[in-house]
This record gives C-alpha cells, structure tokens and sequence, in this order.
C-alpha cells in the first residue's frame, strides 16, 4: 500500500503536477492514515476489553445466579453466531450485573454485561434476544474501538510497528501502558458517560434486527423491548437516559425502515416463554437493591 | 523527462487542471488506502483467534472436525460467503473456518511458541506477542489495582458447547440461516 502510495506520488511529481513538497506531505500523511483500526488484531482487542470489562466491574458488581448467567450464555452465543463476527480472539461471554438501573456493555473483547434492571424491561425471551443482538452489533461494528482517540492509536501502533524489535524493553512497555490506558479510558468514558453517538446506536440496532431475523426471533420484540424501556426509564438518569437516543427515538428510526418486518405480531412459542420465565425467575423476584 | 513529454498535451500549465488531477491522485490513494489484504484461493492465512474451529460445513454450528491453534498457517481451498475452506499446513486437517477467524497480515510469535517468524519485514505490522498483550495488561494492573479482574477471568471460562446452543436453537422453534450451508 506504501508503495502504491510511492509510487503514485513519484508519478505526480514526476509529470509536474504536484511539487516535491506536495509529494512528500501527500506520503507522510498517507503512512499515518494506514495506521488505524485495522491494525489491531483480534487478540489485542481481547486485551483491550478485559481492561474495559475490569473497569465497568468497579462500577457495577457481578451477579452470580448460575441458572441465569447460563440461560444469558446460551442465548448470548445462539445470537452471536447469527452475527457478521461470529469469531472473536477468545470468544464471547455474558454476565448479568447486580444494579438495578438500566444498562449494558460490551467490550471489544467479546465481554458483554447487562444489568438485571435491563433484564426487567424484557418480558420475553425475544425482548432479551434483541438486547444482546444490540450489543454484540456493536462489537461486530467495532463502536468500542472506534472510540479510541487517534492519537493514542498512533501513539501505540507506532511502537508496536517497530521494525526487528522481538520484545521491548522498558521505555517501549511504558509507553505502551501509558496508550493502553489512555484506550481503556477513552472507550469507558464513551460506553459509561458519554455514549456513543446517535447514529452508533441506530447502527446497532439496525444490525440487531439483521441478526434476530437471521436466527428467527421475532424482530419486533426490539419495538416491544424499548417501549417497555421508556417506561422505566427517567430522563436525567446515569444509566440509559444519559447514553443513548430516547427508546421513543430509536422506535422511529427502527419503523422509519422496518414498515412491513414490525407489522406483523406473531405469538411467542410457549417453549421459549417457559425457559425464559424459569431461568429468569429467582433473578426478576430479587428486590430492587434499596429495598433489601 | 520521458513522462513530461507524454503528459504536457493532456495537461497544460494552468493551476485549475493541477488541482484537479491533484484531487485525482488524492482519491486514488484513499481508493487504494481502504483495500485490505485479501486473499486468493492457494494463498496462504493465518488464524487470529486463540482457538481456531474447523467445519466440516461453512455454518458456525457445523460440525468441528479438527482445532488449530493461533498463529497457525493454512492454505485456502475455497470460498463460501463469508467462509473458506482451508487446509493446516502443518498437518492433515482441513476443514470450513469463518472469515473473521483468519488474516491475510502476517503473525510473529514470541519465540517458544510453534512457527516461529524470524524476521517481519519494514511496514508489516507484526500482530501476536508484541503490543497490547498480557505483558502490557500486567503493567495496566500495578497501576490500577483497583480493578476486577476475577470476574472476568471467571466469565471467559464460562464454556457452553456447540450442541448445546444447537438443542436451545432447535428446541426454541428457531433456526440459524446462514449462506453457504446447514449446521
């Protein structure tokens, strides 16, 4: 790619067209570019997301309801394989967090948390289907990664790039440290404070629909999910409310596209009503934690 | 110069043709910038996931009929949608893996792992073992002690089998529709 870069600059310059000058900021530039996203491999991204994981884990204790967190597993996994990236370095793996405030997460390492106040707003497994299929859409649309400053990408893919170098020594691995925070931080402060951007979101839940259609769920248990979710949710809240478009939003986006795919009502085997109720139960009937 | 020659009928001095082709040669590079490494059929892949499965059919519930490891070399047989069959070097296996589990990039393992690279040539960016990896997540953790790290370590071991997602499938009234074959 560098050579082409090259060797088209060379030609530019070379007829007259563009100066030396011209020739050689065009080459600089281009080099920068090529060191993007694309440069990380699935196993540094694994990486990455253990860090993101570790640190919505301070915020947000785990829950461990084996019947559930297998049930969330099985589900999570049937959904991931009906994804564009059914393969992450380490896999996928879900966990159910103890807060009773409506959120999710999910790292670019395949880890993907949701809350048991999240797990509320379903009423069907369908509902909690199009939850995870909208978190592993945006591992599968890098949403995590793409929240890294290019700054820090650069700082880091430099290093990383060096030619001969077998194993650093201990400036390389301070400075190394010094970006992978910096990433860790970027990506947290975009899932927990700030939220993606509208558009993000609306990717993903475009995406979401793709994958529940692909596996057969019923694609408007998306609609039935968020307008559940605008019911509970409080405008000003730290959950949700704060990092993402209104669930009233994301339905008229979702039907702007999907006119004939959500006319259509259909009834929920009993079978997946029956599991869902079971492995859910002991979870759903917890007291909020304030009143514990 | 040879090209001057050729090119100064098409392009008289003006500074308005300059930067058109200027912009010309801007939107090639960016053409040529956003094609990724991509692999012909007998070129050789490398797996980039821990644990690379290999299919007897290109569905991501189709029966696994072999393993191979990271960093491990393969050969492409053919292609289906977003799969291809693909042969071990180092070995008789061959089998369906998805695209995403495999690279057209080059991999350097740290040395004791199995193929070893040697040399990474200028600009190939060399991807396991150096960077991001669990050398630098150590580093991470002197300075954030504060972290969980247990839980997640707990949940990646959290194992559930191929038959298992295809009996909850199944049994779910469901069905995975993938192009290019059944489970």
């Amino acid at each position: 790619m560098d050579k082409a870069v090259t060797i088209a600059t060379n030609v530019g310059e070379t007829s007259g067209i563009i100066n030396q000058q011209q020739g050689e900021s065009l080459r600089q530039s281009t080099a920068a570019v090529s060191r993007s996203l694309e440069d990380f491999t699935p196993e540094q991204e694994y990486y990455i997301g253990r860090s993101v994981g570790a640190v919505v884990l301070t915020k947000y204790p785990a829950l461990a309801n084996a019947n559930a967190v297998a049930y969330l597993n099985l589900l999570g996994q049937s959904l991931a394989a009906a994804s564009d990236s059914p393969e992450m370095f380490a896999g996928y793996h879900f966990l159910i967090l103890d807060s009773d405030e409506i959120n999710a997460f999910a790292t670019p390492g395949g880890h993907v948390f949701i809350t048991r106040g999240l797990i509320r707003c379903c009423r069907t497994e369908d509902a909690l289907a199009a939850v995870l299929a909208h978190e592993i859409a945006h591992i599968q649309l890098r949403h995590g990664m793409k929240a890294i400053e290019k700054s820090r990408m650069s700082e880091a893919l430099t290093i990383i790039a060096q030619e001969g170098a077998k194993s650093f020594g201990s400036p390389e691995v301070a400075q190394l440290t010094h970006a992978f925070g910096g990433a860790i931080s970027d990506i947290t402060n975009s899932m927990i404070n700030k939220g993606y951007s509208r558009s993000y979101e609306y990717q993903a839940d475009e995406a979401a629909v793709s994958i529940l259609e692909r596996i057969g769920y019923n694609p408007r248990a998306l609609i039935d999910m968020l307008s559940a979710m605008g019911k509970h949710i409080k405008p000003g809240g730290t959950d949700f409310a704060k990092t993402h478009p209104s669930p009233e939003n994301r339905i008229a986006e979702l039907e702007k596209s999907h006119e004939k795919t959500f006319s259509t009502n259909g009834k929920t085997p009993l079978i997946r009503e029956k599991r869902f109720k079971e492995a859910l139960i002991s979870l759903l009937k917890t007291p909020p934690i304030g009143k514990r | 110069m040879p090209l001057n020659g050729i090119m100064s009928p098409f392009f008289p001095k003006e500074d308005k043709m300059k930067r058109h082709v200027f912009l010309i040669i801007w939107v090639v590079l960016l053409e040529l910038m956003t094609v990724a490494p991509v692999a012909n059929a007998q070129q050789t892949m490398t797996v980039q996931v821990k644990e690379g499965e290999l299919r007897a059919t290109p569905h991501p519930l189709g029966k696994i009929i072999g393993k191979t490891l990271y960093g491990s070399k393969v050969t492409v047989l053919e292609d289906s949608g977003a799969w291809k069959k693909v042969a071990v070097t180092n070995g008789n296996m061959k089998g369906w893996m998805h695209n995403s589990a495999l690279t057209a990039k080059k991999i350097a393992l740290k040395s004791g792992q199995h193929d070893v690279q040697t040399s990474v040539g200028h600009n190939e960016i060399s991807l396991a073992g150096k960077g991001f990896t669990e050398e630098i997540e150590n580093e991470f953790r002197k300075k954030n002690k504060n972290l969980d790290f247990a839980w997640i370590d707990r949940m990646e071991k959290f194992n559930t089998p191929d038959e298992r997602i295809r009996e909850f499938i199944e049994k779910g009234g469901l069905s995975l529709r993938v192009e290019g074959g059944k489970p």
